[in-house]
C-alpha cells in the first residue's frame, strides 16, 4: 500500500519516467491506431507485434556474439523494427503472389515469425549466464525498466505520431475511406500507406517496454474501438482514442503498484479493456444503453400515437366516451399494453378515465394532440398515395408536422385531397392554427 | 481539333490468367452523356478501372484530352460503386463530399469554411442541402449515392466516370442524378455512366457503347441499339426483349405495353 501512494504522489524520479512514458506510448497508439482500425489492418499490427521476435532475439544473438551489451534497447529495436517490417512485407507478398486470402497471409507470417522467434529464444535461455531475462520484458512488458533515455525515445516517437496525424489528417482519411478515388484524384496512395504502417511500426517498437510483444495491438486497437462508441466524428474520434490509450496506461501502472505481483502490460491492456467495456455499453453514440433508449423511446412514442388515434378515431362523429373494448377491437394488442399507456396519457393529462377503467375519452389538451397526430397520419397517408415516386425517402414520421418536412403548398394539396375525403371522415384541422 | 475527353486504344486487362477485356477501342466525344451497357462480367467496371489506373492493364493506350491521366487529372472525376466503402465511417455527408477539394486545398492544410460552403453547395446540387451534417451510415443507399456525385461534382471536373450510379437507388436519386447528368451537359461536361439497365439506357443517355469482353458496338444510342447488337452483346438469351429495347431506342416511340 505505501508503494502505492508512492507511485501515486509521483514520489520519485523513476516512477515520473515510467508514468510519462507509458503515458505517452498509449496516446500515440491510440492516435495511430484510430486510422489502423480505420483502414481495417488491426490484425496486420498483431502480426506486426508478433514478427518483431525473431528480430529481437537475433540482435540479442548478435550483440552476444560480437561482445557488446545485449541489453541495449536501440539495438534491439533495430532488430525489432526490421524483422517487424520484414513480416508485414511478407504479408503483401503472399497477397499479392498467391490467392490466398488476407486472414490466411496474416495468420501464416504471424504463426511464422513467432515461431522463428520462440526458437531463437529457446537457444538464448540455454547460453550460460541466464541472460534470456532481458528479452522477456521486451516479450511481456515492464515499463518499470524503463529508463530516462527510453522515455525520451517514447516522447520523441509520440511527437512524430501527433505531428505526422495531425498534419496529415485529411489525407489520412481519403486513404482509409475510399483509397480508389484517392488515387484517381492523384494522391500518392503507396507512399500514404506506407508512412501510416510506418507509424503504426514505430508505435510497436515503442510499446515493446511498455506491453510487450504480444500485447502491443491491444493499445492500437482497443482505444479507438472505445472512441468510436462516442463520437461520428473522425477528429474527436482520434483525439478519444488517445486519451483512452494514455489514460488505460497511466491506470495499468498505477493498479501494478497496488497488485505487484502481476505484469504490468497485461494491467494496462485489461485497463484499456475496461474502457472499452464502459464505452460499449454506455457510449453516447452508439453504446448499447443509448440505443436501447432510443429505440424504446420510438417504440413508445409510437405507441401513445396509436392510442391516442385510435381513441380520436373512435370517438370520431360519435359518443366522445370510448370503451377500453372498442379500442382493442381496434388494433392487436394485449390488454395489459393498452392499460398501461391509456394510465401513461392520463398522466400526461391528456384524457380522463371513468372509475371502474373501463372507458376513456380525450380532454381538451388529449383532443388537440390527438387531432395533430390522426392529421399528420392521414396526411402522411395521403402523401404516400399520390406521390409514391418520391415519397419514402422524404417521409418522416416523427417530424412534429408534416409542414416541417414538406413545403407549405404542397401540404395544402394534400389537405385538397383529404377534403374531399372529409364527406366520409372529418379531417382534424391543423391545431397550431386553432391554438394561439 | 480538340483532343477527346477519353480514348482507349486496344486495351487488354487479364485477372490472373483470365482475360477480362480484348482490344477494347473506344472514343468518348466531349459534351456527350455515354453508357457502358453490357451483360454481367462483361468488363463494364474493370474498363473503367482500367482507365483510370486503379488495376494494371495489360496492355493499350489511355488518353485523356490525348494525355496520359497523370496530367490531367484535376480534369477527370471518378464515381466509384456505392458498395466499394464503408458507409459506417465516421465521417459526414459534407466531410466525404469535401474529399473532391482535398487536392485543391493541398497537402497538410485543413479544411477551411469556404470549403465547407463549397461542398454544401455541391449537396444542394443533388438536394442533399438538410443532410449535410449527417453522418454517413445515417443516409438512405440512393442519399449515399447522391453524396459520392457531390463529391465528383465539387472537384469541378469535366469528365465523370461513374461506375453504375442507377444501381439499385430510390426514384428520387434517379431524377437526381438525371437532373445532374443533364446540368453537367449542359455545362460542355461530358459523362460516361456504367449502366445495367437496358430499358433505360436509350432514355437517359446520348450514346451507348456495347461491351461483352469487346467493344461490340458504339455510338448513339439509336443507331447501336439494334437486335443484331444486342444479340452480339448478350447472346440468344435477350431475343425475346429485342423489340421493346429498339421501340425505346427511337427518342419520341411510343411504348408498346
Amino acid at each position: 500500500m505505501d508503494s502505492f501512494w508512492r507511485v501515486l504522489l509521483l514520489q520519485d524520479h523513476n516512477t515520473r519516467v515510467v508514468l510519462a512514458g507509458a503515458c505517452l506510448f498509449g496516446a500515440a497508439a491510440g492516435l495511430a491506431g484510430t486510422f489502423l482500425l480505420l483502414r481495417k489492418r488491426s490484425l496486420l499490427g498483431d502480426t506486426l507485434g508478433h514478427a518483431t521476435l525473431p528480430g529481437i532475439t537475433f540482435a540479442f544473438l548478435m550483440a552476444e556474439s560480437f561482445g557488446f551489451s545485449p541489453r541495449s534497447f536501440p539495438w534491439l529495436a533495430l532488430g525489432a523494427t526490421i524483422s517487424g517490417v520484414t513480416g508485414m512485407g511478407a504479408v503483401l507478398m503472399i497477397r499479392k503472389l498467391s490467392r490466398l486470402k488476407d486472414d490466411a497471409a496474416l495468420a501464416i507470417v504471424l504463426s511464422v515469425f513467432f515461431g522463428a522467434g520462440i526458437a531463437m529464444l529457446s537457444a538464448i535461455q540455454q547460453l550460460p549466464g541466464g541472460q534470456a531475462a532481458g528479452l522477456e520484458r521486451l516479450i511481456y512488458g515492464n515499463p518499470a525498466s524503463m529508463t530516462a533515455s527510453d522515455a525520451w525515445f517514447v516522447l520523441a516517437a509520440s511527437l512524430i505520431v501527433a505531428v505526422v496525424c495531425g498534419c496529415l489528417l485529411k489525407e489520412f482519411t481519403l486513404l482509409c475511406f475510399d483509397e480508389a478515388y484517392a488515387i484517381t484524384a492523384g494522391w500518392p496512395v503507396r507512399s500514404l500507406d506506407a508512412l501510416l504502417m510506418g507509424l503504426v511500426v514505430l508505435v510497436t517498437i515503442v510499446g515493446l517496454q511498455t506491453v510487450g510483444i504480444l500485447l502491443v495491438v491491444a493499445l492500437l486497437v482497443i482505444p479507438p474501438a472505445a472512441a468510436r462508441f462516442w463520437s461520428d466524428e473522425l477528429r474527436t474520434v482520434s483525439l478519444f482514442a488517445a486519451a483512452v490509450g494514455g489514460i488505460s496506461a497511466v491506470v495499468g501502472v498505477l493498479s501494478s503498484a497496488l497488485l505487484p505481483g502481476l505484469p504490468t502490460g497485461a494491467l494496462i491492456v485489461l485497463s484499456a479493456a475496461l474502457f472499452f467495456g464502459i464505452s460499449f455499453l454506455l457510449g453516447k453514440k452508439r453504446g448499447l444503453l443509448m440505443r436501447y433508449f432510443v429505440e424504446r423511446e420510438a417504440a413508445r412514442r409510437l405507441q401513445r400515437e396509436h392510442v391516442l388515434r385510435a381513441i380520436f378515431e373512435c370517438a370520431e362523429g360519435a359518443d366522445p366516451v370510448v370503451s377500453i373494448d372498442a379500442l382493442l377491437a381496434k388494433r392487436p394488442w394485449k390488454k395489459s399494453q393498452l392499460a398501461s399507456e391509456v394510465g401513461l396519457l392520463a398522466d400526461e393529462g391528456l384524457l380522463t378515465t371513468d372509475p371502474g377503467g373501463s372507458s376513456v375519452q380525450l380532454n381538451g389538451r388529449g383532443d388537440i394532440e390527438a387531432r395533430r397526430l390522426v392529421r399528420n397520419h392521414r396526411l402522411w397517408e395521403i402523401y404516400l398515395l399520390t406521390h409514391a415516386d418520391v415519397a419514402p425517402s422524404r417521409v418522416d414520421r416523427d417530424a412534429d408536422l408534416i409542414e416541417h418536412v414538406l413545403d407549405p403548398r404542397l401540404v395544402q394539396e394534400l389537405e385538397d385531397i383529404l377534403d374531399d375525403k372529409a364527406r366520409e371522415r372529418l379531417v382534424p384541422s391543423n391545431p397550431e392554427k386553432v391554438q394561439p | 481539333m480538340t483532343s477527346l475527353p477519353l480514348e482507349i486504344r486496344s486495351l487488354n486487362v487479364a485477372y490472373h490468367r483470365k482475360m477480362v477485356l480484348w482490344d477494347a477501342d473506344l472514343k468518348i466525344r466531349s459534351g456527350r452523356t455515354t453508357a457502358i451497357v453490357g451483360p454481367n462480367g462483361a468488363g463494364k467496371s474493370t474498363l473503367l478501372k482500367a482507365a483510370l489506373g486503379l488495376i494494371p492493364s495489360a496492355s493499350g493506350e489511355i488518353l485523356f484530352y490525348g494525355e496520359p491521366l497523370k496530367k490531367v487529372r484535376s480534369r477527370v472525376a471518378y464515381v466509384p460503386q456505392r458498395e466499394s466503402v464503408d458507409w459506417d465511417f465516421p465521417v459526414s455527408a459534407r466531410d466525404v463530399v469535401a474529399m473532391g477539394l482535398y487536392k485543391k486545398i493541398g497537402w497538410c492544410l485543413p479544411v477551411r469554411s469556404r470549403h465547407r460552403r463549397m461542398a454544401d453547395e455541391a449537396l444542394a446540387d443533388v438536394g442533399l442541402a438538410e443532410f449535410a451534417g449527417r453522418q454517413i451510415s445515417q443516409l438512405s443507399g440512393g442519399q449515399q449515392q447522391r453524396v459520392f456525385l457531390a463529391r465528383a461534382l465539387a472537384q469541378k471536373a469535366e469528365l465523370h466516370l461513374m461506375d453504375e450510379p442507377f444501381a439499385s437507388v430510390d426514384a428520387a436519386t434517379e431524377q437526381a442524378i438525371l437532373a445532374l447528368l443533364k446540368r453537367l451537359k449542359d455545362q460542355g461536361g461530358t459523362v460516361v455512366c456504367v449502366h445495367h439497365d437496358l430499358d433505360t439506357v436509350a432514355e437517359y443517355f446520348d450514346d451507348v457503347i456495347l461491351l461483352n469482353m469487346r467493344v461490340v458496338a458504339q455510338g448513339p444510342a439509336s443507331e447501336v441499339l439494334t437486335p443484331e447488337n444486342l444479340r452480339k452483346t448478350y447472346g440468344a438469351r435477350l431475343t425475346l426483349l429485342d423489340e421493346a429495347v429498339v421501340d425505346l431506342s427511337r427518342p419520341g416511340a411510343p411504348r408498346e405495353p
